[in-house]
C-alpha cells in the first residue's frame, strides 16, 4: 500500500520532495502560455500584444505564489499536479483572450447585451482568486483526514448548493446559476467536491457493512437497506434536482462518481452492473419525457439535420471547427472557431483548441488532462488511509468524467451536456472549484508521500544488527 | 482497496483513449468531408479572402474585386457596365452564391481549380498572395454595346455568333440588372436583390438563353431547309404547288397571310421574301411532323445547349398535323431561345455547318499563363452546303427587296428574315418582333445574329421584326464589320 517500502528498522529515509522538479516544470508551463500569447498577438495584429507584460507577470506571480505555498505547506506533494493545472489555466487564458479579439463575438455581444467587455481580464481575476483558494486550502487544511469530521455537513452543503439555483432565473435553458448582483456562481462545480467528501466519509464507515452484510439475490449481493439507504437517498435527490434544473452533465458526473466510489469502497463488481442498469433505466426514462434531452440526443445523432441546425448549430459548428483544424491546426488566432458564437469560450473552448492547435494540440491537451487524472489516481493508490483513498479517487474520477462528458460532447462522441473544461474554459466557478480540487489532491498526496516519522529507538534493533552477517 | 483503484485507473484511461480516438477520427479521417460542407462558412470566408480573378472581354477586365470591411468576407465582386454584361457574367454575391460564368468558372476565378495546382504550389514558395485566374471570353464589346443600346428600354434579347467558329460575340438581355448592387453581404444587398426579384419586368431573367419565345416567321428558314433537304423542292425559283387560301389539315380553317401578298404558287424565294404563311405551313404539313422535328433537332432544337452557361431547350413539338403546320411557321407550341435562332442563322451563313456556340475563349492562370484555349467544334450539319447557299440567296432577297430592308448595310451582303410572332390567346398581347440575319464578306460570314423584342412602347400596328428588331441586328453586324 505504501510507496516507501524500506523497513522502519533502518530509520526514516528522506524521500525526495521534488519541489525543484515542480519549479522547473512551472517555468516551462508559464513559458508555453506566454509564447502562445505572443503568438496570438502576432497572428492577429502582426505585433506583440500590448498586454503581454502584464499577462506574463500575472501568470508568473500566480504560479510563483502557488509554488511557494506548496513548498511551505505541502513539501512532499506530487510535483506534476500544480504545473499541469497552471499550464491549462495559462493556455485557457490565451484562448479566451484570442476569442475576445473576434469581431464576430464582439458584434454578437453588442447586439444581445448592448455592450461588450473582454473576458480574459475577468478570467485572470478568477484565476487569481482560484490560486488564492488553492493557497487557502493548503494553509487551512493541514490534514485531509479532518474533512472526515464534516461528512454530514458536506452533504448538507452539497444539497444546499444544488437546490439554490431553483430559486434563481433560468439562464439559457438551465437553472444552474446563482446570481448575486454582478456575480453569478455555478454551484454545481463546488458541489462535486462536497459530495465527494460526503461519499468518502460515509463509505469509509459503512463499507464493510455494504460489502459483507448483504443478501445474495440473483447472483448479486444486495446490501441491507439501512446501510445503503442514506447514500442512495442523497444520490437520488441530487439527480432529481439536477434533472429539474436540466443540468445533465452534472447529473451524469454525480452518477459516475457514486458508482466509482461505491465500487472502490466495497470492491464488489456487482455494483458496476447494478449502476449501469440503473443508469440505463434512468437515461431512457429521462429521455422519454424531457424535451430538452430529446433535443440534445437528436443533435448528437445528426448534427447537420435541418431541424437541428434551425434550433442550434453549435454541434455542427464545433465539428467543423475540428475538421478545419486538421492535423496541425490553423495556428493560434487564425481559425474561425468563433463561428460557434454562444459559449465559444466556455463549453466549446475545446473546439478552438481543435481548430487552431489541430489534432496535435488536441492530443497534447487531452494527455495533460489524462496526466492530472493519472496523478490523482496515483495519489489514491499511495494514500495510507481509506478516507484519503476514497476522496482522491472520487475527485480524480469526477475530473475524468467531467473531461469525458465535455470533450465527448463538443466532439460529438456523446450528446452535449453543458459543463466546462476545467481550467481551460471561461468561468469563475469552474476555475475556483477546480483550483480547490487540485489543492485537496495535493494535500492528500503530500500526506501520502511524506516520509514516515523516524521510529522510536527500538531496543531490539541492535540485537538484530549483530545477528546480521 | 487497491485492486478496484487500478481498475478505475484503467477505466479513466479508456475514457481518455476514447477522446483521443475521436479527435483523430474527426480531425484526420473526417476533416475533408467537414471542410467541404455547405454549412461551413469557412469555405465562403476563404472564397472571399483573396482577390477573385477577372472575366475578360477584348483584353479588358469587365469585373473587379474591391476590399470591404464590416464582415469576415474580405473581397467583394464588382462589375464594370454591370447591366450590359450581366447576361454573360451572371453574379457572384457573398450572400447569394453565384450564377452563370461566375459560377461555372469559379474554380479558375478563385484559383482553386486543379488545373492551377502547379501554379498554386509555385506561389506558395514565392510567397505571392493567392489570387484567382482569369476567364477570357469570346465576346466583342462593340457588338455587345450595340446590342444593349439597340434594345434600349424595350424588353428583349440579342445574340450574335461567329458562324465560322461558334464564338458568341454578343449576348444581351434587357431590362437588365447590375450584379454589383447585391454582391455584398449587408442588409442593403439583400434589399436590392429582393427588389430585383419582385420586379415584374424580371430584370434578372437572361432572355438570351433562358427564355423561349415563339420564333414566328424566322422559323421559316428551318422549314425551307427541311423542304430542300428532303427534296420537296429543288429550285428556289420554281413555283410551289401552294393554293390560296390553304386550309389547315384536319380543319376547315384557312392559314392566313399577313395582308394581301402574292403567295399563290409562289416560289420559295418569293414566299420567303413576302413571308407567306400558306406556303411554309403547307411545306411543314407536306413533310410531316417527324421530318420537321428531325430537321429542327439538327439545328439544335429539343436540346439544352451549354455555352458553357446552360441555354434552355428550344422546342419543336410532336403534334397533330394542324398544329405541326402552325409550328412550321414558328407558331403553336414552337418555341426558341434567341441563341437558338442565332444558331439557325449561323448554320445558313456557314454553308450548312453548325458550330457549337461557346463563350470561353481561354483560361489564364493568375500569372496570365494560358492554361486552356478553346477549339471551335462542329455541332452538326443541318443542311448541305448547296442547300445552305440556296437559302442564303433567299435571305439576301429578303433584305434586298423584302420585309428586311432595314438590315441593308452599304457594301456588304446581308441575309435576313423577319418574324412577328403572335403572343397570347388570339394574339391578344403585344406580338414578338424577331429578326435573324448574317453579314457576309469575301472571307465568309463573320457574324450571325438573332434579335427579339418582346415588349416595346410601339403601337401594336407598328410592331414588326423589320421595324423593331432589324435595326438592332444591323447595329450589331455593323459593330462586328467595323472591327474587322
Amino acid at each position: 500500500m505504501s510507496v516507501v517500502t524500506n523497513t522502519t528498522t533502518i530509520g526514516a529515509i528522506d524521500a525526495p520532495s521534488r519541489r525543484n522538479t515542480e519549479l522547473m516544470m512551472m517555468v516551462f508551463a508559464i513559458a508555453i502560455s506566454v509564447f502562445a500569447y505572443a503568438n496570438v498577438g502576432l497572428a492577429i495584429d502582426g505585433k506583440l500584444p500590448s498586454g503581454m507584460l502584464g499577462y506574463g507577470a500575472g501568470l508568473v506571480l500566480l504560479g510563483g505564489v502557488a509554488h511557494l505555498a506548496v513548498r511551505k505547506f505541502a513539501p512532499y506533494a506530487d510535483p506534476l499536479l500544480l504545473p499541469l493545472a497552471t499550464l491549462l489555466n495559462g493556455l485557457g487564458l490565451v484562448l479566451i483572450w484570442r476569442l475576445d479579439q473576434s469581431q464576430r463575438l464582439i458584434q454578437r455581444a453588442e447586439i444581445y447585451y448592448g455592450g461588450y467587455s473582454p473576458d480574459a481580464p475577468k478570467q485572470l481575476l478568477y484565476s487569481a482568486i482560484g490560486v488564492a483558494f488553492f493557497v487557502a486550502v493548503l494553509m487551512i487544511l493541514k490534514d485531509h483526514r479532518v474533512l472526515q469530521r464534516y461528512t454530514y455537513i458536506s452533504m448538507v452543503v452539497a444539497l444546499v448548493l444544488l437546490i439554490l439555483p431553483i430559486f434563481f432565473p433560468e439562464v439559457n435553458g438551465a437553472k444552474i446559476w446563482i446570481s448575486l448582483g454582478p456575480f453569478s456562481i455555478q454551484p454545481g462545480e463546488f458541489a462535486k467536491i462536497f459530495i465527494a467528501i460526503f461519499f468518502s466519509g460515509y463509505l469509509m464507515v459503512k463499507r464493510d457493512a455494504l460489502a459483507l452484510a448483504s443478501r445474495r439475490f440473483m447472483g448479486m449481493y444486495l446490501p441491507r437497506g439501512r446501510d445503503l439507504g442514506p447514500i442512495l437517498m442523497i444520490w437520488v435527490l441530487s439527480i432529481l434536482i439536477l434533472i429539474f434544473e436540466t443540468d445533465l452533465g452534472t447529473s451524469l458526473l454525480f452518477f459516475g462518481l457514486f458508482i466509482v466510489m461505491l465500487y472502490v469502497a466495497t470492491e464488489r463488481t456487482s455494483w458496476i452492473v447494478f449502476g449501469l442498469l440503473m443508469s440505463a433505466a434512468g437515461a431512457v426514462g429521462v429521455a422519454s419525457f424531457e424535451p430538452h434531452v430529446q433535443q440534445r440526443v437528436n443533435a448528437w445523432m445528426d448534427p447537420f439535420a435541418k431541424a437541428t441546425m434551425d434550433h442550434s448549430d453549435q454541434i455542427a459548428q464545433s465539428l467543423m471547427s475540428f475538421g478545419s483544424g486538421g492535423t496541425l491546426g490553423t495556428g493560434l488566432g487564425q481559425g474561425h472557431s468563433d463561428l460557434i458564437l454562444f459559449a465559444a469560450n466556455a463549453d466549446f473552448i475545446l473546439s478552438t483548441v481543435g481548430e487552431e492547435l489541430g489534432l496535435a494540440g488536441m492530443m497534447a491537451v487531452l494527455l495533460v488532462y489524462g496526466l492530472i487524472i493519472e496523478r490523482g489516481i496515483r495519489t489514491a493508490l499511495a494514500a495510507r488511509d481509506p478516507f484519503g483513498k476514497l476522496l482522491a479517487i472520487g475527485l480524480s474520477a469526477a475530473f475524468a468524467i467531467q473531461i469525458f462528458v465535455v470533450a465527448g460532447g463538443v466532439m460529438g462522441l456523446i450528446p452535449l451536456s453543458g459543463m466546462t473544461m476545467p481550467f481551460l474554459a471561461y468561468g469563475g466557478s469552474s476555475v475556483l472549484a477546480n483550483w480547490a480540487l487540485i489543492a485537496v489532491l495535493i494535500r492528500i498526496s503530500d500526506t501520502a508521500r511524506r516520509p514516515a516519522p523516524a521510529p522510536a529507538p527500538s531496543p531490539d534493533a541492535e540485537m538484530t544488527q549483530v545477528v546480521r552477517p | 482497496m487497491n485492486k478496484p483503484l487500478r481498475r478505475i485507473a484503467i477505466f479513466c484511461g479508456i475514457l481518455i483513449l476514447a477522446l483521443l480516438v475521436r479527435t483523430n477520427y474527426l480531425q484526420y479521417v473526417r476533416a475533408d468531408e467537414l471542410n467541404s460542407r455547405d454549412e461551413n462558412r469557412r469555405v465562403r470566408i476563404e472564397r472571399y479572402a483573396h482577390e477573385r480573378g477577372d472575366i475578360i472581354v477584348d483584353g479588358k477586365a469587365i469585373t473587379g474585386s474591391v476590399e470591404t470591411d464590416g464582415s469576415d468576407f474580405k473581397y467583394k465582386r464588382v462589375w464594370k457596365d454591370g447591366p450590359m454584361w450581366a447576361p454573360v457574367t451572371g453574379y457572384s454575391s457573398q450572400a447569394f452564391d453565384s450564377t452563370q460564368l461566375e459560377n461555372l468558372e469559379d474554380g479558375i476565378l478563385t484559383g482553386n481549380d486543379d488545373q492551377l495546382f502547379f501554379n498554386r504550389t509555385l506561389s506558395m514558395f514565392t510567397g505571392d498572395e493567392k489570387k484567382g485566374g482569369n476567364v477570357v471570353t469570346t465576346l466583342n464589346s462593340a457588338a455587345q454595346k450595340a446590342a444593349f443600346k439597340g434594345l434600349g428600354n424595350q424588353k428583349g434579347a440579342a445574340v450574335a455568333l461567329d458562324p465560322q467558329t461558334g464564338a458568341i460575340l454578343a449576348l444581351a438581355s434587357t431590362p437588365s440588372y447590375d450584379p454589383s448592387v447585391f454582391a455584398g453581404n449587408s442588409e442593403k444587398d439583400a434589399a436590392a436583390r429582393a427588389k430585383l426579384l419582385a420586379d415584374k419586368d424580371q430584370p434578372m431573367l437572361n432572355r438570351a438563353l433562358r427564355e423561349t419565345y415563339p420564333p414566328g416567321s424566322t422559323f421559316k428558314i428551318v422549314t425551307a431547309a427541311a423542304a430542300l433537304e428532303n427534296g420537296l423542292y429543288d429550285d428556289i425559283d420554281d413555283p410551289t404547288r401552294s393554293p390560296l387560301p390553304w386550309i389547315l389539315p384536319q380543319t376547315s380553317r384557312p392559314l392566313n397571310n399577313e395582308g394581301n401578298i402574292p403567295c399563290k404558287n409562289a416560289s420559295l424565294r418569293e414566299a420567303l421574301r413576302w413571308s407567306c404563311n400558306s406556303v411554309f405551313g403547307k411545306i411543314s404539313a407536306d413533310l410531316g411532323n417527324k421530318k420537321m422535328i428531325e430537321e429542327a433537332n439538327k439545328f439544335g432544337f429539343n436540346n439544352e445547349i451549354f455555352t458553357p452557361v446552360r441555354a434552355d431547350k428550344s422546342v419543336f413539338p410532336e403534334d397533330n398535323p394542324s398544329q405541326n403546320a402552325m409550328a412550321g411557321i414558328g407558331q403553336a407550341s414552337n418555341r426558341a431561345t434567341p441563341l437558338q435562332m442565332a444558331m439557325v442563322a449561323s448554320a445558313i451563313a456557314n454553308d450548312g455547318k453548325l458550330m457549337q456556340p461557346y463563350m470561353v475563349a481561354a483560361r489564364e492562370a493568375p500569372n496570365t499563363d494560358t492554361i486552356y484555349t478553346a477549339e471551335p467544334k462542329e455541332m452538326s450539319r443541318p443542311l448541305s452546303a448547296e442547300n445552305a447557299q440556296k437559302i442564303q440567296q433567299m435571305m439576301e432577297t429578303v433584305v434586298e427587296k423584302g420585309t428586311g430592308t432595314a438590315a441593308q448595310i452599304d457594301g456588304v451582303t446581308v441575309g435576313g428574315k423577319t418574324g412577328t410572332a403572335e403572343n397570347g390567346l388570339n394574339n391578344s398581347k403585344k406580338p414578338y418582333a424577331w429578326f435573324i440575319s448574317y453579314a457576309k464578306t469575301d472571307k465568309g460570314s463573320p457574324v450571325a445574329v438573332a434579335v427579339v423584342v418582346a415588349d416595346s412602347s410601339a403601337n401594336r400596328e407598328n410592331i414588326s421584326g423589320g421595324s423593331l428588331a432589324a435595326p438592332v441586328a444591323t447595329a450589331i453586324m455593323k459593330a462586328i464589320l467595323d472591327g474587322k
